[in-house]
């Protein structure tokens, strides 16, 4: 099972290529709809901060949702069911590390399903998927 | 027409006088013109009468940006068109950071800020509403970044904002100052800061993260993993590794380096200030503005003892690239690497454009060695290579203590036609030129320019493919041609809005593709007739509102001092203006005329 992982946050030059192929996945361009968000730690010349779900094998924000939405994943994180999600927005509270996004037109959570769909549009190597036992 | 118009039709209307704003749908001109340029003069002609005063409320700052933007790699630069300050003509300049993208997902194609406020004040857009605020807080803070750091801090949207801001310069309306975005990145060309700053807006923020369903996200896919292979190829690289510094030594080699007020094409100390001294010594971070894999942004170092204790550091960032090295450096006989990067710390501070106060600083060094100007004048004394002095002499401009340094507020033209020193005095139509002092072609490409930058028409690689081929010089009218040409095709590359260190990648049939993965059905050779259209409307307006190129100074210092090509003659860049003025004033006068242009896209 892989997961996908931020390898040295110190590389990224902040052309948020990640983001926006992470909003391609689903036949959308912009940043909305992203599961990865980049922006400067206080300031460009400081570097980056890249957030995005780690795959807590324990996830609190699955446990802060009142209608199961969030199934847990194997190999971590979760996956959503958007189905049973009624877009209260517990989750995103839940994950401390701000890993969950929000979709506003559609009222709904994004969070990394650990594709890996967009360490191929990292030009500098930021990212990457590992294997998880 | 694609239904993808609709993603960037609105636009954002701003009224500062009355503080309020309002939208309105203008799928009219982004069906004809694209976006960006096309659509910014469009809406530039619209709003500012011929004769208005670009100091006033009548001008405006259009911003727009194009189809591509936020969607296609290195779309990534915002179009602003306005009236300048500094030569009283309509221009033009370009920046990238978040901007583009920002105002792409905030769901406009173009914002118009137009009037102006009787208070300080900034105004932040989002996707929804623009909110007024006070700048009393910030009207006056010395340094231009601290102003973005209290931004920063106080507002949402990390991220996915641009924060466009002007320094004191622009406060006090020096002609050349700059609008700077995101710290390091500027519309920094012909005087948008003092543009903002007579409107009395200190900073105009955008914020959004909208997104737009795809028309066609399967071909959309391909055609984008296509472009963004390229982007990260052989023509893109020599931008990432040592950004645009890397022409320090090229020009150098060549004897194309502009050096002590561009007596000599070149400077004994290059190599302590090249890109690749830079790189080694000094470099601390590169940097992408939005959407661009290249990371051309570099970032340097410097540490800083403080005189008063020992131990005591401070570290400073400061951002460099070819022109401010030429225009603060050679230009200046500066060949100490710390004392330039003070020297450009100073001027990004202040927010005034690099090229024109480092040709203004190098005239007054050059009036003061020949007693033109006295001491009384420039309170300290300027001379090449005391950086030192320089750094004084940039808060002076902005703080204006005496009648010389207001003068040079006004840009080296007003200063020599007032002091004397004209011959030196390096300036086309008012504007001070970019560093490459490449050949006649080059020279004529300023002449006849719109943004006054070296991207006008590339002709800087013209000159040098004709010193690396040892062919002969082209006459002016293929030359004009040649230009003119260029420069019609980079129209439509600054209508997507791309970067144009990107126009290897996207060539004719590139943005074809890309357009019509989106939905447009025009193609390549309609593409190359439009590019044509927007020159010279763009061109037109300028001839319209009094430009009159036959009558342009041609500063001699440009003839005397050879280029690898020879000496520039004279006739050989006034045969060239002849030429572009007899094109765009048939152009201008079928549009008095009231000729209906017939579109060239639809
Ligand atoms: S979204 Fe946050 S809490 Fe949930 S699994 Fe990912 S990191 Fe953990
Ligand atoms: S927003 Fe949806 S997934 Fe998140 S806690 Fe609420 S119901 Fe669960
Ligand atoms: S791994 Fe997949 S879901 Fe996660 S950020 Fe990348 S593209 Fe988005
Ligand atoms: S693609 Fe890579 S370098 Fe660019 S913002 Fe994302 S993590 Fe950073």
């Amino acid at each position: 099972m892989k997961r996908f992982v931020v390898v040295d946050s110190n590389r990224c030059v902040g052309c948020h290529l990640c983001v926006y192929a992470c909003t391609n996945r689903f036949g959308y361009v912009g940043m909305g709809k992203s599961a990865i968000h980049v922006r400067s730690a206080g300031g460009v010349e400081r570097g980056f901060v890249v957030v995005v779900c780690r795959a807590c094998k324990d996830p609190p924000c699955a446990r802060a949702c009142p209608v199961n939405a969030l199934v847990l994943r194997q190999g971590g994180g979760v996956i959503l069911n958007t189905a049973k999600c009624i877009g209260c927005g517990y989750c995103v509270n839940a994950c401390d590390i701000g890993a969950v996004m929000w979709d506003s037109e559609f009222m709904k959570p994004v969070i990394c399903t650990h594709c890996g769909y967009c360490v191929g549009f990292c030009p500098h190597g930021v990212i990457a998927l590992e294997e998880v036992r | 027409m694609s239904s993808w118009v609709k993603t960037l039709s609105r636009v954002l209307y701003i009224d500062l006088s009355r503080k309020q704003f309002w939208v309105e749908d203008r799928e009219d001109l982004f069906s004809k013109w694209l976006g960006g340029t096309g659509v910014a003069i469009q809406l530039y002609k619209e709003e500012v009468p011929r004769r208005a005063d670009p100091l006033g409320p009548e001008n405006v700052a259009v911003f727009a940006i194009g189809p591509l933007t936020g969607v296609f790699p290195m779309a990534s630069k915002v179009v602003s068109i306005f009236k300048s300050p500094l030569n009283g003509y309509v221009a033009e300049s370009h920046a990238g950071g978040r901007a583009a993208t920002a105002i792409r997902y905030a769901g406009y194609g173009a914002i118009v800020v137009k009037g102006s406020s009787d208070i300080p004040i900034y105004a932040i857009v989002d996707e929804e509403k623009v909110r007024f605020r006070d700048a009393g807080a910030l009207w006056g803070m010395r340094s231009s970044e601290t102003v973005g750091r209290v931004l920063r801090e106080a507002l949402p949207g990390a991220g996915f904002r641009t924060i466009m801001r002007i320094g004191r310069a622009g406060e006090r309306l020096v002609r050349y100052s700059n609008l700077a975005v995101e710290t390091y990145r500027h519309f920094g060309r012909m005087g948008l800061g003092a543009v903002f700053g007579s409107k009395k807006l200190k900073a105009l923020i955008v914020m959004g993260r909208r997104g737009f369903k795809l028309p066609d996200p399967k071909t959309y896919r391909e055609v984008y993993k296509e472009i963004f292979e390229l982007t990260k190829g052989p023509a893109t690289r020599k931008y990432h590794d040592l950004g645009t510094a890397a022409n320090i030594m090229v020009l150098d080699k060549l004897g194309a380096l502009p050096t002590r007020n561009l007596s000599s094409g070149r400077f004994e100390g290059a190599r302590e200030i090249s890109g690749e001294k830079l790189a080694e010594e000094n470099l601390s971070r590169r940097l992408a503005c939005t959407a661009c894999p290249v990371a051309c942004i570099h970032l340097a170092a410097i540490r800083e003892e403080y005189e008063d204790e020992k131990y005591f550091y401070k570290i400073e960032f400061v951002p460099y690239d070819h022109e401010p090295i030429y225009a603060l450096g050679c230009n200046l006989g500066i060949s100490d690497r710390y004392g330039l990067l003070k020297l450009i710390k100073v001027v990004e501070d202040e927010g005034v454009d690099s090229i024109s106060t480092g040709v203004v600083l190098a005239w007054a060094t050059e009036a003061l060695e020949r007693g033109i100007i006295t001491l009384k004048d420039t309170l300290v004394e300027l001379r090449w290579g005391n950086w030192r002095n320089y750094v004084k002499a940039v808060s002076y401009i902005v703080l204006q203590p005496n009648d010389f340094y207001r003068t040079l507020a006004l840009g080296v033209e007003e200063a020599a036609a007032k002091y004397g020193g004209l011959d030196f005095a390096l300036a086309y139509n008012r504007v001070e030129p970019a560093g490459y002092h490449t050949g006649p072609l080059y020279h004529s490409s300023l002449a006849i320019g719109f943004r006054h930058s070296h991207l006008d028409g590339g002709a800087y690689s013209m000159d040098q493919n004709l010193v690396a081929s040892g062919g002969p010089t082209p006459s002016p009218e293929e030359a004009a041609k040649m230009i003119i040409e260029e420069e019609s095709w980079r129209q439509i590359l600054n209508s997507m809005v791309i970067c144009l260190f990107a126009r290897g990648v996207y060539g004719r049939s590139a943005v074809e593709k890309a357009l019509r993965s989106l939905g447009y059905s025009i193609d390549a050779s309609k593409l190359v007739e439009l590019g044509k259209q927007i020159y010279l409307e763009k061109h037109a307006v300028k001839i319209l509102e009094g430009f009159e190129p036959e009558k342009m100074r041609i500063p001699r210092r440009a003839l005397e001092t050879p280029t690898p090509l020879g000496n520039v003659s004279e006739e050989y860049v006034r045969k060239i203006v002849e030429h572009y003025a007899k094109l765009v004033k048939e152009y201008a006068k079928k549009i008095e005329s009231g000729n209906p242009e017939k579109c060239v896209s639809c």
